[in-house]
């Protein structure tokens, strides 16, 4: 057995459902970058001769009410999908970073940034995120950047959290002491110590992202509809339900699917951060 | 107690102002001219000019936010572009089924999850424990809509013991009104239960590795009494607070229940109202919603002091 291998089960011994949720998530990665050799066909085209077949050998998840493979389309929704998920995790990861860096050094913004980050929080995240989607055109850019808008206050709290304490720490006292101007003391000295705690936040934002996008696309304010991502095949098929409730299952069970592992990734990389977490949570 | 009460009740009115300024600026700061957005494809110069004077587009932001907040004030929300009908309407229409929807959901999953929390925490390691924490994962991960057509398949489509969907009012008889409310109540309250079983387990385990448990238990206490008059009540704060924040999902997932089990709450007027671009309707349910959420937490922040007499205001 090669050291690699070893040091494989070694992980998968001491975190079995983090490396699960990895190797679940690289596979979703995969599908996502090979659809179009995955046995798939034109997710778009339709042909009504065909409809409401079945799950069969030549369909396999069966066809839909204007006879596209559904196989296809939930295969290419999973691009949808885990880019939307990456898309806003990073922009509010971004933008969250940006605002908590300088709201938790600069105390006279830190105020009025806090009251409008907690107005921001009071607002449910799914109604937020409708009525900003309202008042745009559908595009796939507007729904991530209405569901990223709904993330940031929460990124916002865990690194001005941060940054409160880290500032007090003495290599910060000596590098303010030593004449150190602002922008490099946030770059240099405090961004490196966030890194770590965003990365396991972006991880659970990037798992609910894909939850809000596929809740969006479900009730019609989400990914316009010539997009197969899986809020949109289970939407389509929501007058189905009593005849063909397998075009629902099949979206429905890659989304949880996919979520779920994204979900233990991040579960594991807390745990790696902080062992006194992960007895009990 | 009445002076801390003031205080918090002030205390609400920048969050809420925050709240009013956002849901309000959107229709400026939003990109493109939001009038011709909601009119549509279709709409004439004509209609477009319509629809912006309707939404008070056509004057000055501050002479228009100031109107708005006046009227407000006064418990007017404004009109539907749609229908023409007061907002504040509307919503009075629709606000029945969406209460007792959350009303049903809350007491199933409060009086699930915390003793499942309680007792996952008292066996830790143990099977039961294992099958709490490994719901409320797949609790978190399973979309609301996801577990709303696997229960209608199962129950209602298969057995055929519930009704697919539909909502049925109280005054109807409370037989049909609880045959509509169970699947799409069980729907709702998954995430909710999953988020307050993990904080009840994490927190029972906290207080049970306290001295004065040990004590308890050394002195012969019976486990029960033990883990109720002892442990949990000491571990209620954190338990109450997360029930508080958590109804920011029940509202969210309200909004989708509503729509899959074709109740005609407030999600469902949202969502026709997405439909038609009839942003007032969005906006009344947004305020009203967010105004919940925080008077919601209001009440969580003064119960503190029931449960832990050391909080005193």
């Amino acid at each position: 057995m090669s050291p690699i291998w070893l040091r494989f089960k070694d992980a998968l011994r001491r975190h079995p459902t983090a490396i699960a949720g990895a190797v679940v998530l690289s596979l979703m990665v995969g599908v996502a970058l090979f659809a179009p050799w995955l046995g798939t066909t034109d997710p778009l085209a339709l042909s009504p001769i065909r409809r409401l077949k079945p799950p069969s050998a030549e369909y396999w998840f069966g066809t839909d009410m204007i006879g596209r493979d559904v196989y296809s389309r939930v295969v290419y929704g999973t691009r949808v999908s885990l880019s939307v998920g990456v898309a806003v995790a990073l922009l509010a990861s971004v933008i969250g970073l940006s605002i908590g860096l300088v709201t938790g050094y600069l105390r006279w913004l830190d105020a009025v940034m806090m009251r409008v980050m907690d107005g921001l929080m009071s607002i449910p995240s799914v109604l937020l995120a409708i009525a900003l989607i309202s008042l745009t055109k559908a595009s796939l850019g507007n729904v991530i950047v209405a569901i990223a808008i709904t993330e940031v206050p929460r990124v916002v709290r865990l690194v001005r959290s941060l940054v409160l304490t880290l500032r007090e720490q003495p290599y910060v006292e000596a590098a303010i002491a030593s004449g150190t101007r602002l922008p490099a003391i946030l770059l240099r000295h405090i961004l490196p110590n966030t890194v770590a705690p965003l990365l396991v936040q972006a991880t659970y934002i990037c798992a609910s992202a894909m939850i809000t996008e596929a809740i969006l696309s479900f009730i019609g304010a989400g990914t316009p509809p010539n997009i197969p991502s899986w809020g949109n095949i289970m939407a389509e098929a929501r007058s189905l339900i009593q005849i063909a409730g397998t075009i629902l299952l099949f979206p429905g069970l890659f989304l949880s699917v996919t979520v779920l592992s994204v979900n233990l990734l991040g579960d594991g990389m807390r745990d790696a951060l902080d062992p006194r977490l992960a007895r009990r949570m | 107690m009445l002076r801390y009460l003031l205080k918090r009740l002030l205390a609400t009115i920048p969050v809420m102002g925050v709240v009013a300024l956002f849901v309000f600026s959107l229709l400026y700061l939003s990109p493109g001219d939001p009038a011709a957005v909601i009119a549509g494809d279709i709409a004439t110069e004509a209609d477009i000019a319509r629809i912006r004077a309707q939404l008070g587009l056509d004057q000055p932001y501050l002479v228009r936010f100031g109107g708005w907040l006046w009227a407000l004030a006064h418990g007017d929300l404004g009109t539907s572009i749609f229908t023409s009908l007061p907002v504040a309407t509307l919503i009075g229409q629709r606000v029945e089924p969406t209460l007792a929807l959350t009303l049903c959901t809350m007491i199933v999953a409060v009086a699930l999850a915390v003793p499942l929390g309680v007792l996952a925490a008292a066996r830790a390691g143990g099977w039961l424990d294992r099958i709490v924490m490994a719901v409320s994962v797949l609790g978190f991960s399973v979309p609301v809509f996801v577990i709303a057509y696997g229960l209608i398949l199962l129950f209602a489509v298969h057995l055929e013991w519930l009704p697919v969907q539909g909502y049925r009012s109280w005054h109807d008889g409370f037989g049909p009104f609880i045959s509509h409310m169970i699947l799409p109540s069980v729907a709702l309250g998954i995430v909710y239960m999953a988020l307050i079983a993990r904080i009840t387990r994490a927190t029972m385990l906290d207080v049970l590795a306290q001295d004065y448990v040990r004590t308890a238990t050394a002195k012969g206490l019976a486990p029960h009494t033990m883990l109720i008059r002892h442990a949990l009540k000491n571990a209620a704060v954190p338990i109450v607070t997360v029930i508080g924040i958590g109804v920011a999902l029940l509202i969210g997932g309200v909004v989708v229940t509503e729509t899959v089990f074709a109740i005609p709450g407030l999600g469902r007027l949202t969502v026709d109202a997405i439909l038609r671009r009839d942003y007032p309707i969005i906006q009344g349910v947004t305020l009203l919603f967010s105004a919940v959420y925080v008077l919601v937490n209001l009440l969580v922040d003064l119960s503190y002091s029931l449960f832990d007499p050391r909080i005193r205001y």
